[in-house]
């Protein structure tokens, strides 16, 4: 059989078949019956899936899902430093960070903090880059936006208290 | 001279030269912190130990003088294992800042940890505690902690400004820089200790915490701020200048720059930028575009005769706008009067680096035409608007309202105007060119010794993309000269190449400014000149070939150095 010329190049190339099928194939009738018996006795095992959104999948530690900013639950600051690294690390520059000083000891934080959820790839480079496990992954994976201003996420939707990140601080502790 | 091997490169180099400058010289890198070319050996950091054979222990190359015959080795075991503990005696008590700190990036201890560091520490005590965020002075903050007692700061006041200013007290891991008691650091010179710190300790206050070092693009320029003309980088990051920094010309500047220069970025970011040619309309001024500004100064220009329009130029000007300005002038308008405004501050200058004419570019726009013959200069412009000589006036990127009484006479008279800010000139025109500021146009200015010297486009004007300008840079190259880390090779900041107009880090203001030799071309050919430039080095090439003290210059020949004019 002769292929069709897609990048200019003649080519011929032989395209094997399985011939010479028998006489039950090929009347097809049989086939389709075997084909609706697998689909029937399906109907009688457990189910995998969820009815999402009424109920919804809870990921285990190891999920990458949005990045968000720690917020400290003693102090109640974020631990970020603004130190750019994240931004830095990050493959398909999502983030942005504009640092600034601040009276508290660690002297510098982030005055702006964005990360542009349409570039994020949930690679958790950035994650892994913080020297101050200040950037984590969470278990959030619903992400809805109608326009580009929309999936531009700043400080106040970043910032999630330590306490609802315990998972992913353990799991990163663990596997450091 | 002495012959001298350094890692089996044999080399003859001249007597006097220590270990390092001759490794320098062939390009052989030696660590250190407390060296620095401009000044005296301290000698205190030994960062730069080295193996000298018949030498009984490892030597320090910044104070070691070559010897004929002398066999050097600057890799071996031995140094390696040196180098590791010097790094890891200094960082005993080096805090872990990096991540808040703003010299990462162009910081001699990390680069050299990072290079020929141990990789771990084996302290595990507590580490010395010392005063953080010290205000020195008006434009400097002190982190003790960080300072790891190169005494560069120290000997930058002592030898080069002759100022003492700082010093350490106390002694051991207690050692504290300070300044004399009840004395601040003020000295005009005072922010290149921010520059020569290795680490840091001494940070600016104006740019702290402003951006990270890696995420800007250092671009080659000259200082506006006097005519010394400082070879300097101008810092951009999302289209805004962020800081000044000296850039090397052993002769210019050196290594330094005032304190003065260090702030002239800030009317090119300022509020009050022309950011769109205006015209009067009903006794106000109005935005419009660049083609309907050229032909309301053309109309302007239509109906006067010679000699009924006074032209000025400027000194804050390049030499090609100044060539433009009075070839227009002179070919064109066919007026005598042609001259430009000397900003001279007497008795504000020293024996460093501040001169008293605070403008860049005076010499240049002298030379290149721009100057009264004979009695048709500033002075009697100013008489000729008394008497309504004039009809038109047409200053370039100058005020020259210096008193009450030119305010009051320019109503008499149509103005022309190139401005880069706001100013009084402004309030009075009917025409205003938004010109180009220093840092937004190519162009060249001429210091008071006659260096000419180029100056580039850091901030992007509205009809400029970043690739049309922007030559691709290594990360952290030493220039083998100097031993400095060449800090305009810091690799061209990725937010500003790849960004797009839907990344706010990318939508930095781009203003519809030109450089005033364009506008200048606009207006003559729109009144029956024939100008045909498509860039300023086509500018500069004619003022090559026509002005006698440029001749021979091009584009190419000034460089990054600059280049001096003929005199005789």
């Amino acid at each position: 059989m002769t292929q069709t010329k897609i990048d200019g190049r003649a080519k011929t190339r032989e395209i094997k078949r399985k011939a010479n099928l028998n006489l039950l194939e090929r009347l097809y009738l049989p086939e389709i019956f075997k084909g609706l018996s697998i689909t029937f006795r399906q109907i009688f095992k457990p189910k995998f899936t969820f009815e999402y959104p009424d109920v919804k999948w809870q990921p285990p530690a190891s999920f990458r899902g949005r990045p968000v900013l720690v917020v400290d639950d003693e102090t109640g600051v974020e631990r970020c430093v603004a130190c750019g690294l994240c931004a830095r690390v990050c493959p398909a520059l999502a983030i942005e960070v504009v640092a600034d000083e601040t009276e508290l000891d660690k002297e510098r934080y982030p005055k702006k903090f964005e990360i542009n959820m349409l570039r994020c790839i949930y690679c958790g480079l950035c994650e892994e880059v913080c020297p101050e496990e200040a950037i984590v992954m969470s278990k959030e994976y619903e992400l809805v936006f109608t326009s580009r201003e929309e999936a531009i996420f700043g400080k106040d939707k970043l910032l999630t208290p330590a306490s609802k990140l315990k998972d992913r601080l353990e799991f990163l502790r663990k596997m450091r | 001279m002495a012959k001298i091997t350094i890692d089996g490169k044999t080399v003859e180099v001249k007597d006097g030269l220590t270990i390092l400058q001759a490794a320098q010289e062939i390009g052989i890198d030696i660590p250190h912190f407390c060296y620095h070319p401009a000044l005296s050996i301290a000698g205190n950091c030994r960062m730069c130990l080295v193996e000298v054979e018949k030498m009984p222990k490892l030597a320090i190359a910044c104070a070691t003088r070559v010897i004929d015959g002398m066999v050097v080795y600057t890799q071996s075991e031995k140094v390696k294992k040196a180098r590791q503990a010097v790094l890891e005696f200094i960082l005993i008590n080096h805090p872990l800042d990096c991540p808040i700190c703003d010299e990462a990036g162009e910081c001699k201890l990390q680069n050299y940890t990072y290079i020929y560091g141990p990789g771990h520490s084996r302290f595990e005590e507590e580490k010395a505690h010392k005063p953080k965020r010290v205000p020195l002075g008006p434009n400097i903050v002190l982190d003790v902690e960080r300072c790891i007692m190169c005494s560069r700061c120290v000997r930058f006041f002592d030898e080069i400004v002759k100022d003492p200013q700082l010093t350490f007290t106390q002694r051991g891991d207690r050692v504290v820089l300070t300044t004399f008691p009840g004395k601040r650091v003020d000295n005009p010179y005072s922010m290149n200790i921010i520059d020569i710190c290795p680490v840091g300790a001494l940070t600016s206050k104006d740019f702290r915490f402003k951006e990270r070092t890696w995420n800007m693009t250092a671009v080659e320029s000259v200082c506006p701020g006097c005519a010394r003309g400082c070879n300097v980088y101008l810092w951009v990051r999302n289209n805004q200048i962020l800081r000044i920094t000296p850039r090397v010309n052993l002769e210019v500047n050196r290594y330094w720059m005032c304190d003065y220069g260090r702030f002239t970025y800030k009317p090119v970011n300022s509020d009050d930028r022309i950011k769109n040619p205006m015209i009067k309309v009903n006794g106000e001024l109005v935005e419009t575009d660049w083609e309907i500004a050229v032909e309301t100064a053309a109309s302007i220009l239509k109906s006067v005769k010679p000699d009924e329009v006074a032209v000025l130029g400027s000194a804050y000007a390049t030499n090609e706008d100044n060539y433009l300005l009075q070839k227009f002038a002179k070919s064109v308008l066919k007026t005598k009067y042609v001259d430009f405004l000397r900003h001279v501050k007497d008795g504000d200058e020293d024996n460093f680096l501040i001169r008293a004419d605070k403008t860049p570019n005076s010499y240049g726009a002298y030379l290149v035409g721009v100057r009264s013959n004979n009695g048709f200069g500033f002075n009697e412009i100013v008489e000729g608007l008394r008497t309504k000589k004039f009809k038109v006036v047409y200053v370039m990127d100058d005020d020259i309202v210096l008193n009450d009484e030119i305010y009051s006479l320019l109503d008499e008279v149509k103005v022309i105007v190139h401005a880069t800010n706001k100013n009084k000139t402004v309030e009075k025109a009917d025409v205003v060119f938004a010109s180009a500021s220093f840092a937004e146009k190519e162009g060249t200015f001429t210091n008071f010794e006659g260096r000419v010297q180029k100056i580039n486009i850091a901030v992007l004007p509205k009809d400029y993309e970043p690739w049309m300008l922007y030559k691709p840079r290594k990360f952290g190259e030493v220039k083998p000269n100097t031993g400095e880390i060449n800090k305009a090779n810091l690799a061209l900041s990725r937010l500003f190449k790849f960004g797009t107009q839907f990344d706010r880090w990318a939508s930095g203001e781009r203003r519809n400014v030109k450089p005033s030799w364009w506008v200048i071309m606009q207006v003559a050919n729109k009144l029956g000149a024939k100008f045909t430039y498509a860039s300023s080095s086509d500018v500069f090439k004619e003022i090559s070939e026509t002005i006698r003290e440029f001749k021979g210059l091009s584009y190419d020949l000034i460089g990054d150095e600059g280049a001096m004019i003929n005199k005789n």
